[in-house]
This record gives C-alpha cells, sequence and structure tokens, in this order.
C-alpha cells in the first residue's frame, strides 16, 4: 500500500505523459493516475475526471493531487471542498507539475506516508536546475 | 423569492449567456483563452436541464443544483468559481421556501465569500469579483425597498463594475501573464456576472 499520485492538467495528453514519467521512475508499486481535459476531450478540467481517478489511485494511504494552472487548480479545490471526512485523506500539493510528480511518486514508492509524499513535491517547488 | 421565481432567474441568466455568448468569448479572446462564453453557454444549458430534471422545491435548492452543474460541466475556471458561488448561495438559503430580500442579499454575500475563497481574488483584480462585490453592496443597501428595488440597483452596480474593469491590469488567471497588455480589456467574468444580475433584475421586476 502506498500513497497514490494524481495528476490535473488542462491536457488530457499531458497529463497522461507526465503520470506516465512518473510511473516510469517510480515503479509499478505507486498509483499514479492521470485527470486531463474535460469528459468530451477538450482542454479544460473535469471534477467527475479528478475524482475517479482519486478513487482510483487511494490505496487506503491517501492521495496527492498535483495540478497545472487556473481550472486545474480551483477545480481540484472545489472537489476537496465536496469530498466526505469519511473518504480517502486528499491532499492538494502546491508544486509544478512534472518535478513534482516525480518527486511525489518517488517518495511514495519507498512506502512513506501522505506527510512525506506533499513535502516531497513541494520541494521540488524550489529545486534549481542549474 | 419563491422557487419558480428562483428558476426563473435561473432560466434568464442561461438566455443571456446563451445571446451574449459570442460577446463573451470575444472580449475573452482579448486577455483569456477565448472560452468563456462557449463554456459558460455549456454550464448553463447543463443546469438548467438539471433543474428540469431534479425539480427542486426551494430556491437554496435551484441554485445549489446548479453549482453542481456548472462545476461539472463548464470546463475553465468559471465553473467552479460560479459553481461554488451557486452552492454557497443555495446553502445559505437552506430549505427557505420564500426568501425575502434580506435573505436573498445574504445568499448574495455568501456567493461573493464562496468566490473569493476559491480564487483568492479581491477587488481591483480584474475578475468577476470587481462587478459583484458592488453588485452585492447595492443590494444590500436597497433591499429594504424590495426584492425588485434591489435586483435593479445590484445589476447597475454591476454593469457599471464591469465597465471599470477595463483600465485594470488583471492580477488573476491567464490575463495576469500579460502584465500592461490586459489593461484596455473588460474582463469576460465581470461582463457574466453582470448578466447575473441583470437577470435578477428582469425577473424580479416582472413578479
Amino acid at each position: 500500500m502506498t500513497v497514490g499520485i494524481v495528476l490535473v492538467s488542462h491536457s488530457a495528453d499531458l497529463a497522461e505523459a507526465a503520470a506516465e514519467l512518473a510511473r516510469e521512475l517510480a515503479g509499478p508499486s505507486t498509483a499514479v493516475l492521470a485527470a486531463g481535459g474535460t469528459e468530451d476531450g477538450r482542454f479544460g478540467t473535469s471534477i467527475d475526471k479528478i475524482e475517479a481517478a482519486v478513487s482510483g489511485a487511494d490505496s487506503g494511504d491517501g492521495v496527492a493531487i498535483l495540478m497545472d494552472v487556473g481550472s486545474a487548480v480551483l477545480t481540484s479545490k472545489a472537489l476537496l471542498a465536496e469530498l466526505d471526512d469519511d473518504g480517502p485523506d486528499v491532499r492538494l500539493v502546491d508544486a509544478p507539475l512534472v518535478e513534482g510528480a516525480i518527486a511525489a511518486a518517488v517518495t511514495a514508492s519507498t512506502g512513506q506516508d501522505l506527510d512525506a509524499v506533499v513535502a516531497a513535491a513541494e520541494q521540488a517547488r524550489g529545486m534549481h536546475k542549474l | 423569492m419563491d422557487v419558480e421565481l428562483c428558476r426563473a432567474w435561473m432560466l434568464r441568466f442561461s438566455e443571456l449567456v446563451d445571446a451574449e455568448a459570442d460577446r463573451l468569448t470575444a472580449l475573452d479572446a482579448a486577455i483569456g483563452d477565448g472560452d468563456h462564453g462557449v463554456n459558460m453557454r455549456r454550464g448553463m444549458k447543463a443546469a438548467v436541464a438539471a433543474l428540469g430534471e431534479s425539480q427542486p422545491d426551494a430556491p437554496g435548492h435551484v441554485l445549489v443544483a446548479t453549482g453542481r452543474a456548472l462545476v461539472a460541466k463548464t470546463g475553465g475556471a468559471a465553473g467552479p468559481l460560479y459553481g461554488t458561488g451557486f452552492r454557497r448561495a443555495g446553502k445559505a438559503l437552506t430549505d427557505t421556501e420564500v426568501a425575502s430580500a434580506a435573505e436573498v442579499g445574504a445568499a448574495l454575500v455568501a456567493m461573493l465569500a464562496g468566490i473569493q475563497e476559491l480564487g483568492q481574488a479581491v477587488e481591483g483584480d480584474k475578475t468577476m469579483v470587481d462587478a459583484l462585490t458592488p453588485a452585492v453592496s447595492a443590494f444590500e443597501a436597497s433591499a429594504g425597498d424590495g426584492l425588485a428595488t434591489a435586483a435593479e440597483a445590484a445589476a447597475k452596480a454591476a454593469a457599471e463594475g464591469a465597465v471599470a474593469t477595463v483600465p485594470l491590469q488583471a492580477r488573476k488567471g491567464r490575463a495576469s501573464y500579460l502584465g500592461e497588455r490586459s489593461i484596455g480589456h473588460e474582463d469576460p467574468g465581470a461582463a457574466s456576472t453582470a448578466l447575473l444580475l441583470r437577470a435578477l433584475a428582469e425577473v424580479t421586476a416582472q413578479s
């Protein structure tokens, strides 16, 4: 059982590719699910897609959601406000989508808890590349 | 405001959004991603359809059902923002069967609070808050004169608030990346908010 990761992007392709990359780096034990685009295949965000991905990614240890910008953030926040208290422990992560996803997924794959996964992903925000 | 009047408000808002969709999209094309009119039209059509199916029995329930449909079907940032606003407004009215002008005012206050909590925008950021804030103040100031009078005052204030976004520099959303180039354009979210209050004024004037 590991923390699940959900990636929310305006683009279904971008979310899926980022999830694929994170899964590749984290290994098969970690659930990294994409929730990109709208239900009818446009650019945008779907609260139902995010909710389904959260359900799919949760194995009892909680779920970290990473988002790109704008409606991806607002829709994820709106979902969080709606979720029942007895549902999965879901956290929004304030981090860049790709870098945060990799950090979160690799940390989750080591069996660390939701707090550690969120902290690792948020560290990606200040990570220097050069 | 009874359930029928509230439903009429939502239907009229949907009609106005539909009629003005091209203008909203054009405003959004100037500083946003050019989909606000299309998104709002889709969202409000879904809301009207949901109201037809669920047949809510109180004005608050109409607003909650509208909010739920907007969050699910709109697609852009307007979906969660309006959706949260309508849901908060609806919850503020609880199960009240006939809401007084003061109670509708309190619902509008709750709508504004919900939108600001979610979007973290303040007045002057060039957003829907710039139309809704003066509208709520105007409504509350004249709520003692009855619903129609308060709604007309709110509609006027919202329209003025929307126009007043033209010289502002955007500090939220995609337009904020444009910096000074966002100046000189009316904010599309403020423009659609003005339609929401215009719809309220029209249906309450007829009731």
